[in-house]
């Protein structure tokens, strides 16, 4: 198992800056997601770390020794493409195979090995078949069992679930989660699937166009976003933004901004006073706002734009001034357009971010 | 009233339909019969000593009898004038295989380098070798004599085997190129990871995704050896250096003595044979190159 550490990492290519300044370690053992939208760099770095990619600038220590210029075959990795990349002209048992054939292991030892990590991963019937014969998950576990056969230090996914239909995603999401979890490899798992990171990961590393926004547990991505970038892209309902202002009267602080007269607590005020910045952008979460009829000051008024029926809860749309907000109501919650509604939320939900910078202030 | 009606549509429909067939095939059968006629003239020719129209007058095999020592018998003389069939037929042989596996080899190189790295100039080298395939070989007759000349090839089957090679790599590496082009990146990419070299990459992995790409290459590089006519005509003269169009050609036209028409047949016969089973043979391939599309085995 291996500690992955990277320095300063840039990767350039031509003009186009995939990766800016990254800074990251995973620890022997964890489970680490990249996370981000296309492009955001999350491939190109796990290429990297794989040594397909040379770095333009920065290092890569596996367990403090830098690998920048080792080839892919030295470093002991596995590796899943989100295609499977399986070797079209060879059976289920030579693909698996093929890396303990290179390196030139006796054939019992082969046949041993590559029969333990089918039994594995339950594809034993499937070893004479050929790729083209076998299904999605099918052919996902074929890869994952190539990966898996020389006993790697370093496991990289990247997005292997994606072409795998809804249902079978749900189930090999806790599939891979549990056989690393057994098997205690050191992953790195490229998605931009926030819901797939935030359920399998250790800890989640937000990329957006090269350059880290965040690492943290899922927990705190999710609690304590550190700017708006990661606010909107962690949840589901995304979190809802509103472009706001403080104004102080007398001793007590008002966020006030279209259809926005919010009482904000003494401490929570004075934060937002000495870090200087006027132009603000209040963040709260669909599932932290409560529709209510009675507005007071903890609350936003708003009218009833659209009801979103989940089964389970209610997504419903309400209009603030220009903004569309989104609000998590309970099953059975009813309104109708047009319906004035007093949006409550609690202090301790609320995200207040700069709008120019985009950070959080609290 | 309207059942009556609507059986009279349908026995219409079929007569149409019926109509529609009989003129297309009339009109196949017209253009297909000469062609059919004359290779049903061919072998009858050969195994006939004289054909009025298309009825021969005796059957015999005796046509066939030079080939108990490949010398061709002229009647009324005792040498020989034509040389060795089996001599001339290797050759043949030898000239088509060459020219199939050195397309192969540099097609594949070729068209892996031009389809995997980005270098400059790389889509004007596309667009020339495009406008080489299209290119009237024998435009170059004249220029290619005094070169080969001057580089001492006349006259010998290397001169030719370097033109035919030359003036078909254009299609060759347009072809192997389009076949790279659909194995995809993370092919090679896992292969690195599992531990192989940019060479062994290439020749464990990425070549046998193409194996239906170097068939077509090959395939079609042998055919155009084998039924080469013009390069060697004009750059061999030595009779020892004769393929099988030359020898056909030579017969045909009298070119020393009179030969029967017959002898004629048998070698135009056997010169077609081995066309006819490569094609048998090779058409699986070339169906699954056509229906299944590039890359895929």
């Amino acid at each position: 198992m291996v500690k992955v550490k990277l320095v300063d990492l840039h990767k350039y290519f031509g003009k186009v800056k995939a990766v800016v300044g990254l800074n990251l370690t995973i620890d022997d053992g964890e489970f680490v997601a990249l996370l981000g939208p296309s492009g955001c760099g999350k491939t190109t770095t796990l290429l990297m770390i794989a040594g397909i990619y040379k770095p333009t600038k920065g290092y890569i220590y596996f367990d403090d020794v830098i690998v920048n210029d080792l080839p892919p075959k030295d470093r002991n990795i596995g590796m899943v493409f989100q295609s499977y990349a399986l070797y079209p002209h060879m059976t289920v048992f030579d693909n698996i195979a093929f890396p303990l054939k290179l390196r030139k292991e006796p054939k019992q030892e082969i046949r041993k090995k590559v029969r333990e990590v089918a039994e594995l991963l339950q594809i034993s019937e499937l070893l004479d078949r050929k790729p083209g014969q076998l299904s999605g998950g099918q052919q996902q576990r074929v890869a994952l069992a190539r990966a898996l056969v020389k006993e790697p230090n370093l496991f990289l996914m990247d997005e292997p679930l994606s072409n795998l239909d809804a249902k079978l995603r749900v189930t090999m999401r806790a599939e891979l989660k549990r056989l690393q979890k057994q098997l205690g490899i050191t992953t790195i798992y490229v998605t931009h699937d926030q819901v797939e990171a935030m359920t399998m990961a250790d800890r989640i590393a937000i990329l957006n166009k090269g350059i880290l926004q965040q690492v943290g547990r899922p927990e705190e991505l999710y609690d304590k976003p550190a700017n708006l970038f990661v606010a909107g892209f962690i949840g589901s309902p995304p979190m809802n933004f509103v472009e706001c202002s403080l104004n102080q009267k007398g001793d007590d602080y008002f966020l006030e901004g279209e259809g926005i007269n919010l009482k904000v607590n003494r401490e929570i005020g004075k934060i937002i006073v000495s870090s200087g910045v006027s132009e603000l952008i209040l963040g709260v979460r669909p599932e932290d706002l409560e529709i209510g009829r009675a507005p007071d000051t903890q609350s936003i008024t708003g009218e009833v734009y659209v009801l979103e029926p989940l089964g389970r809860d209610v997504i419903v749309n309400v209009k603030v001034g220009n903004n569309m907000l989104k609000v998590l109501a309970p099953q059975g919650f009813k309104a109708s357009p047009g319906e004035k509604v007093a949006l409550k939320l609690k202090m301790e939900r609320m995200h207040i971010f700069d709008k120019r910078s985009g950070k959080a202030i609290v | 009233m309207d059942e009556w009606y609507s059986l009279r549509k349908l026995k219409l429909a079929r007569i149409k339909r019926f109509l529609s067939a009989f003129v297309l095939y009339s009109i196949l059968i017209l253009l297909t019969m000469p062609i059919v006629l004359m290779y049903l003239m061919l072998f009858l020719q050969s195994i006939s000593d004289e054909l009025i129209g298309l009825i021969p007058r005796r059957l015999t095999l005796e046509n066939w009898y030079f080939l108990a020592n490949g010398y061709i018998k002229v009647p009324g003389t005792a040498g020989t004038y034509y040389p060795n069939f089996y001599l001339v037929a290797f050759n043949t042989f030898l000239l088509a295989i060459t020219v199939g596996c050195l397309e192969v080899l540099l097609a594949s190189l070729a068209g892996y380098a031009i389809s995997r790295y980005k270098f400059k100039g790389r889509s004007q080298l596309l667009a020339l070798i495009l406008i080489l395939h299209s290119f009237p070989g024998i435009t170059l007759l004249i220029a290619l004599f005094y070169v080969l000349n001057m580089i001492g090839l006349y006259d010998t089957l290397i001169g030719v085997l370097i033109v035919k090679v030359a003036l078909d790599l254009p299609l060759g590496i347009w072809i192997m190129k389009g076949f790279f082009d659909g194995v995809s990146w993370d092919i090679e990419m896992s292969a690195l990871v599992d531990g192989c070299n940019r060479l062994q990459a290439w020749w464990k992995v990425v070549l046998p995704s193409v194996r239906n790409g170097l068939m077509a290459v090959l395939i079609f590089g042998f055919l155009s050896g084998w039924s080469e006519f013009i390069y060697v005509l004009t750059f061999i003269s030595s009779q020892k250096y004769w393929t099988l169009s030359m020898l056909v050609k030579a017969l045909t036209s009298e070119e020393f003595v009179y030969v029967s028409p017959g002898v004629t047949a048998v070698a135009a016969v056997l010169y077609m044979i081995p066309v006819v089973l490569f094609f048998l043979f090779a058409q699986k391939y070339l169906l699954r190159i056509q229906i299944a599309g590039k890359g895929a085995l």
